[in-house]
């Protein structure tokens, strides 16, 4: 009796103490981070970058200029342009714009995928998740690369598309993260006394479980969509992906790769520099999301990234 | 020991399971389903029939099924219609040089990674260590596709020093293996260069946290010198956690030599996948996945197994 007595005593003042200090310390701690700074600015640069742009910089991305073929930046065209005469400038900005909001939409379909599927198998437990992780360990298994173009060849991809199949590949790391905190958090005693007095299933996963594993979530899903910006470009880089002449970086950069003899370094620099910013940029922000969220997991295995 | 190693195994055969039936699913969402698949462009109205005949696609389900995964155990996987050939001859002669690129990635990163994670261990927050950490987070994020094009546009094209590609003239039937070597070192730079970032700073901290161990200090009171402390004793603990990391990032180090077989022509598994997805050539494609899938999984289970056996603390609960 005593036990149980002491052990609700720590649980109380515990969930007293994260009532008035997580909100505090994730303040305290994400906007004294540096990475937090050096990513929110990098962010914002590039949103801009992509989205106001193209209202100062009103050159049309898909215009050929077939008089002015594969030239070196000049004040007509500040990055030049490639083999057909388009403006790179432009390019950069409209690829800009489909790499984050197709990498944005992948990684926030990927998660609740991954949330759905890891609070059923780790909550319902017993023979559903044993049978639920074998499937997990499957899409472990397989390249994601590899799978991303086996069902690029047996569709033929739109935007929306392409959210799907990356959302596809990608959800099954949130959902071994969210099976791993459910199963430890549902024998606790706050979720076992909301079952005793009737509380139902749903209401025990939105009330108890979901906030308690929201810190996992975020910091996962921000580095999931810097790996989408990646596999965007990767495939793209492949010429799967979006046709032609949909700009993306990865697809420029392949492009780029014939007229390398000839150094067009503007063709090779810029789409490779804007992957690399994003990439970072959305890195640091999940960096300092995890130190503010203080998440034991290590969502940056080096077996997580696909491109 | 072998009581882990066993039901370790045991754990892997439901995973191997499931990739046989997805693939089998995967045969029949395929334009055209499992006759099609094997016969290819010689597809002719009888010879479906006949092909439906022998897989039993008149049979149910489970029955055609457990046929298909019979030949599939066998070594069928089907004919490549675009080459001529079957898929499995095409998978055997292709999954060496795959082989040959990642392994030799692996075990050039692993010393890489080591000698960085020492070093940097060493000199803990001093300004050098915080340095290499940068670096690594930068190569970290690095596409390998745009380090494969620029290491071609430096190393191939302005200086000269390496092919960019094309190791298998077609007027030589075998190249020398100075040749080999020759097209081998950009392709696996680029891998290295990918796994030595992720690795790194796991050796880091992993060294760090043995430094600051019991026995490390018992070592050290003992009178040896520095190096013996760092060699013979800590090293052998911090490199524990790389033989499971190796096993975790085999489907990245795929997926990076998919795309470094792409840039640098180089002829392996990956390459012949991208060619079959050009082709719609289905049979290559899964057959690719599937071995791909095998590989992986057999990987994951001999890292572990080899990580019970120089760890001898693991059991299996």
């Amino acid at each position: 009796m005593s036990v149980i007595y002491s052990e609700t005593q720590t649980l109380e003042t515990e969930e007293q103490m994260n009532e008035t200090s997580e909100p505090s310390r994730f303040r305290r701690i994400f906007w004294h981070h540096p990475l937090a700074w050096t990513g929110l600015i990098g962010l914002v640069a590039l949103i801009g970058f992509s989205f106001a742009g193209p209202l100062i910089y009103r050159a049309s991305p898909y215009a050929l200029h077939l008089t002015a073929i594969l030239q070196a930046p000049s004040f007509r065209f500040p990055l030049g342009t490639n083999n057909l005469g388009r403006d790179v400038l432009a390019r950069l900005m409209l690829g800009g714009q489909m790499s984050l909001e197709v990498g944005f939409a992948a990684a926030v379909s990927a998660m609740l995928i991954g949330i759905i599927y890891g609070l059923v198998a780790g909550y319902v437990g017993g023979w559903l998740d044993v049978i639920m992780m074998r499937l997990v360990d499957l899409l472990r298994a397989i390249p994601g690369l590899f799978l991303l173009i086996f069902l690029d060849s047996l569709v033929t991809p739109s935007p929306g598309l392409l959210i799907l199949l990356i959302a596809f590949t990608s959800w099954h790391g949130v959902s071994r993260l969210v099976r791993a905190e459910v199963l430890s958090l549902k024998h606790r005693l706050y979720v076992e006394a909301s079952r005793a007095v009737g509380g139902s299933t749903a209401h025990i996963a939105l009330r108890h479980l979901l906030p308690n594993i929201l810190g996992t979530v975020i910091v996962a899903t921000t580095f999931m969509v810097a790996d989408a910006v990646l596999v965007i470009a990767s495939l793209s880089f492949l010429g799967m992906g979006l046709p032609p002449p949909t700009p993306n970086w990865g697809a420029m950069l392949a492009d780029a790769m014939t007229y390398l003899p000839q150094h067009a370094w503007w063709l090779i620099y810029p789409p490779g520099l804007a992957v690399l910013w994003t990439v970072l940029s959305i890195s640091f922000i999940g960096d300092a999301f995890r130190a503010a969220l203080d998440t034991r997991m290590d969502s940056r295995l080096p077996g997580g990234r696909t491109g | 020991m072998m009581k882990y190693a066993l039901a370790r195994a045991v754990q892997a055969v439901p995973t191997l399971l499931l990739l046989s039936i997805i693939s089998f699913v995967l045969i029949h969402v395929v334009p055209g389903g499992p006759a099609v698949v094997m016969l290819g462009d010689k597809a002719t109205p009888a010879l479906i029939a006949q092909i439906n005949r022998s897989l039993g696609l008149n049979k149910p389900l489970w029955v055609q099924y457990l046929i298909w995964l019979e030949q599939l155990l066998r070594g069928n996987l089907g004919y490549a219609y675009s080459y001529h050939q079957t898929v499995a001859s095409l998978i055997l002669t292709n999954l060496p040089r795959t082989l040959i690129l990642v392994v030799s990635a692996i075990a050039i990163s692993h010393v890489l990674a080591v000698i960085i994670g020492i070093y940097q261990a060493v000199h803990r927050d001093q300004p050098v260590d915080h340095a290499l950490t940068a670096l690594l987070y930068f190569l970290y994020a690095m596409p390998t596709f745009w380090l494969g094009v620029l290491m071609v546009s430096m190393f191939s094209i302005n200086l000269g020093w390496f092919p960019s590609g094309g190791l298998y003239n077609p007027l030589l039937a075998h190249p020398t293996l100075a040749s080999y070597m020759d097209h081998l070192v950009l392709p696996a730079s680029v891998l290295i260069i990918g796994s030595v970032a992720g690795w790194g700073r796991y050796m880091r901290s992993s060294m760090a946290e043995t430094l600051v161990q019991d026995y490390i200090r018992t070592a050290r009171a003992k009178g040896l010198s520095e190096r013996a402390v760092l060699v013979h004793h800590a090293l052998k603990n911090s490199l524990l956690p790389l033989i499971t990391l190796v096993g975790m990032s085999l489907p990245s180090l795929f997926s990076g030599a998919l795309i470094i077989e792409i840039i640098f022509d180089y002829p392996g598994m990956g390459l012949l996948f991208w060619n079959a997805a050009q082709q719609r050539d289905y049979p290559i494609l899964l057959g690719i996945v599937i071995m791909v899938g095998v590989l992986t999984i057999v990987g994951n289970l001999l890292a572990d197994i080899l990580y019970a056996v120089v760890d001898p603390r693991i059991q299996y609960q």
